[in-house]
């Protein structure tokens, strides 16, 4: 066991002491353990490794790190050599001998496991030269290569932590606050709400008992970027939460994850464990007087758990079925408690706001959506994976310069933002830079951040139809223009993808959509029909063509 | 699925209302489905009448109140997946197995259910059999991999 660290000097002398046991140039191989990379191998390739080095003598010379996501998913499993940072794809167990004797021992690049660009021919040995990288700025996942998310030494070494020391000990909980405000971070979960009002909001209620959650729910399908970071670099996500229970006053919180990952769930029950054990969580923490406490729940695998009221009756152990919100859920939440909710990546954003302050921050990004942001590309798209962009990047950039385009030569007919109730763009307004608002003007908002590539032989009205299906089967029921009107919406865009759509099918959508929208509780019912209108917006004639 | 088991997670939670989410997704995790006379024990246990736990288990689909085959097959329908075209997949392994999405067949062998979304886009269109998964699939080759599993 540590003994808890009970000072800002102390903390700074235990890093100091963790780096200077490291020696920069030792060999380490980084192994990805993402949920894509994971998929390709089992960690049949970490086990490869752990098996080769033993065998050739090298357990002392050599370190061995799963590590979270790198990104790359499309070429996993993905494999960093530090120190040179070689970076190889695709690679599988048979490759690893070959990798250990002549990359390790013998410091040659294999060329057949470095990144080839397909047009070119041109190749690649480092992370930074490959274009998928090269137009991404990695603020908030980039140290998930470096970084052993079981490891909360990897994560000081990398300097984590120090932001919590910097609010605890230099700020007042109001300067916090004031800083989250004047940096505008926005939340990541889908609203793009103003995480510093919402802060401040639970932070002014009334209350004895305040609590703090992370929303790793992530039910939308298409997005994988929260459990890249949650997964990768847990500390992270813990570090900015502290800070802002710090800030509202709050000294429970909670973390909301899925129950069906369960490499996702061990690292944050470790991760919890030791910020106990270092004493970054508990009581006096860092020897400041503060106390903070976590407790981890999982969903059962229901989309609208995801919604804040929703997830938050799942907290009291009853079914997640949203309430109305006249009232926020950052005034009355849990147990009717002042509760102030934020996604995975709004957390993840908080330390380095702390540490390199808000004026730098908000030199990032557009005039009103400030930082990076995180997309999940797929779909039809060369380079599936998880993509760190300052907002401000143009959708195209994003589809070509890092996704590669589209497979097969085919063309790009739209972009599908936001998931299930997002919206699909065509290919003429590719130019349009990331931004919130103008995203959401365009009827695409960019919701969580999946962005799923389509090609020309895809059909909109099936893929509607797909997302309608999905919301159908997920709606909760309690509001009847929502569970009854996607149903019957459904059936006339089965009717209308069938070909035997009838006059007055587009009208009666739009009537309906627009019932639902404004009589229904969560947001699952009253955007349901978005992806829908925004496909009407500009690609009518798929449906028009359709009816007879 | 030994009653020893049962009785510990329950013991664990006991007379804890809030509890009831996490106690049937722990035994379903032991157990992979609740049977009946769990739930009756579940009721007794953490004091809510039975109804209420019936209402919980139904109502998220996650929970199983049938047995489940010895193998677990999923079919990724996430949109990645569908754009890559799961659907085909889905047929042919309804169509192999004989039968549909939260089924299991007569004979015990495989029980079928469907995912939103696993987070391993790059893979799609997958299907997952026992927590392993296949990648790139063509309804040919997912008849190869269902092969495997007897």
């Amino acid at each position: 066991m540590m003994p808890r660290i009970s000072s800002a000097a102390e903390l700074e002398k235990l890093r100091k002491r963790i780096l200077s046991k490291r020696d920069p140039d030792k060999l380490c191989v980084a192994i990805c353990a993402g949920t894509g990379c994971f998929g390709f191998s089992e960690n049949r390739v970490i086990s490869a490794f752990e098996e080769e080095v033993n065998k050739q003598g090298l357990k002392t010379k050599v370190d061995i790190k799963a590590t979270g996501c790198h990104g790359f998913c499309e070429k996993g499993p993905i494999v960093v050599i530090h120190p040179e940072e070689i970076c190889y794809m695709e690679v599988s167990p048979e490759d690893v001998p070959e990798i250990v004797s002549r990359t390790l021992l013998g410091k040659k690049v294999i060329d057949r496991l470095i990144y080839t660009d397909p047009v070119t021919g041109e190749k690649a040995t480092h992370q930074s030269e490959i274009p998928f990288y090269r137009k991404q700025m990695r603020l908030v996942i980039g140290h998930n290569t470096k970084i052993d998310p079981k490891s909360i030494d990897d994560y000081l070494a990398s300097g984590g932590y120090s932001a919590l020391s910097k609010a605890l000990f230099e700020m007042t909980p109001e300067q916090v606050l004031e800083e989250i405000k004047k940096a505008n971070l926005r939340g990541r979960g889908g609203g793009g709400f103003p995480a510093g009002l919402k802060w401040e909001t639970a932070r002014n209620a009334p209350a004895e008992e305040k609590y703090v959650i992370v929303n790793a729910h992530e039910g939308e399908p298409g997005a994988f970027m929260d459990r890249a970071i949650f997964m990768g670099n847990p500390h992270l996500v813990l570090e900015g939460l502290i800070i802002g229970a710090y800030a509202i006053g709050s000294h429970q919180g909670f973390i909301y994850t899925r129950h069906d990952t369960p490499q996702l769930k061990n690292i944050i029950d470790i991760a919890i464990a030791k910020s106990k054990e270092y004493g970054f969580l508990g009581e006096n923490i860092l020897g400041s007087g503060f106390n903070f406490n976590v407790e981890v729940h999982l969903d059962i695998g229901i989309f609208v758990s995801g919604e804040s009221s929703a997830l938050m009756k799942s907290i009291e152990g009853k079914n997640p079925e949203p309430r109305a919100k006249y009232i926020r859920t950052a005034v009355r939440g849990i147990w009717g408690r002042p509760s102030n909710l934020n996604n995975v990546e709004t957390w993840a954003n908080v330390p380095q706001i702390i540490n390199k302050g808000s004026e730098w921050y908000s030199r990032i990004g557009t005039e009103q959506s400030k930082g990076t942001k995180l997309i999940s590309l797929s779909g039809n798209i060369v380079h599936t994976g998880v993509v760190e962009v300052p907002f401000g990047t143009t959708l195209r950039e994003i589809v070509y310069d890092i996704g590669g385009g589209i497979p097969n030569g085919k063309k790009v007919k739209a972009v599908h933002l936001g998931g299930p109730m997002g919206g699909s763009i065509p290919e003429s307004l590719l130019d349009t830079p990331l931004d919130f608002d103008e995203l959401a003007k365009l009827g695409a908002p960019i919701g969580a951040g999946s962005l799923l590539v389509l090609d020309e032989d895809a059909k909109m009205v099936d893929v509607i139809r797909f997302f309608l299906n999905f919301l159908s089967d997920e709606s909760c029921g309690k509001c009847v223009p929502c569970r009854e009107g996607i149903k019957q919406m459904l059936k006339i865009l089965t009717r209308i993808g069938e070909g035997k759509g009838r006059a007055g099918d587009i009208e009666l959508l739009e009537e309906i959509s627009e019932v639902a929208g404004a009589a229904s509780l969560c947001a699952l019912g009253k955007t349901a029909s978005d992806p829908l209108l925004s496909t009407l917006r500009y690609f009518r004639n798929e449906y028009e063509a359709n009816i007879k | 699925m030994d009653d020893d088991k049962i009785d510990q997670i329950i013991n664990k939670h006991q007379g804890k209302t809030a509890s009831l989410v996490q106690v049937l997704l722990e035994i379903q995790s032991a157990n992979h489905w609740l049977p009946r006379d769990v739930l009756d024990k579940v009721s007794k246990s953490l004091n809510v009448p039975l109804s209420q736990v019936m209402q919980v288990a139904t109502f998220h689909k996650s929970f199983r109140l049938i047995p489940k085959g010895r193998h677990e097959v999923q079919v990724c329908t996430g949109s990645s997946c569908h754009v890559r075209g799961s659907t085909r997949i889905l047929d042919a392994v309804q169509g192999l197995t004989g039968i549909k999405p939260g089924e299991t067949d007569s004979d015990s062998r495989f029980s079928l259910e469907t995912g939103n979304c696993l987070g391993c886009c790059s893979l799609g269109p997958q299907i997952i059999v026992n927590g392993k998964h296949y990648g790139k699939m063509t309804p040919a080759k997912a008849e190869d991999v269902l092969k495997k599993y007897e």
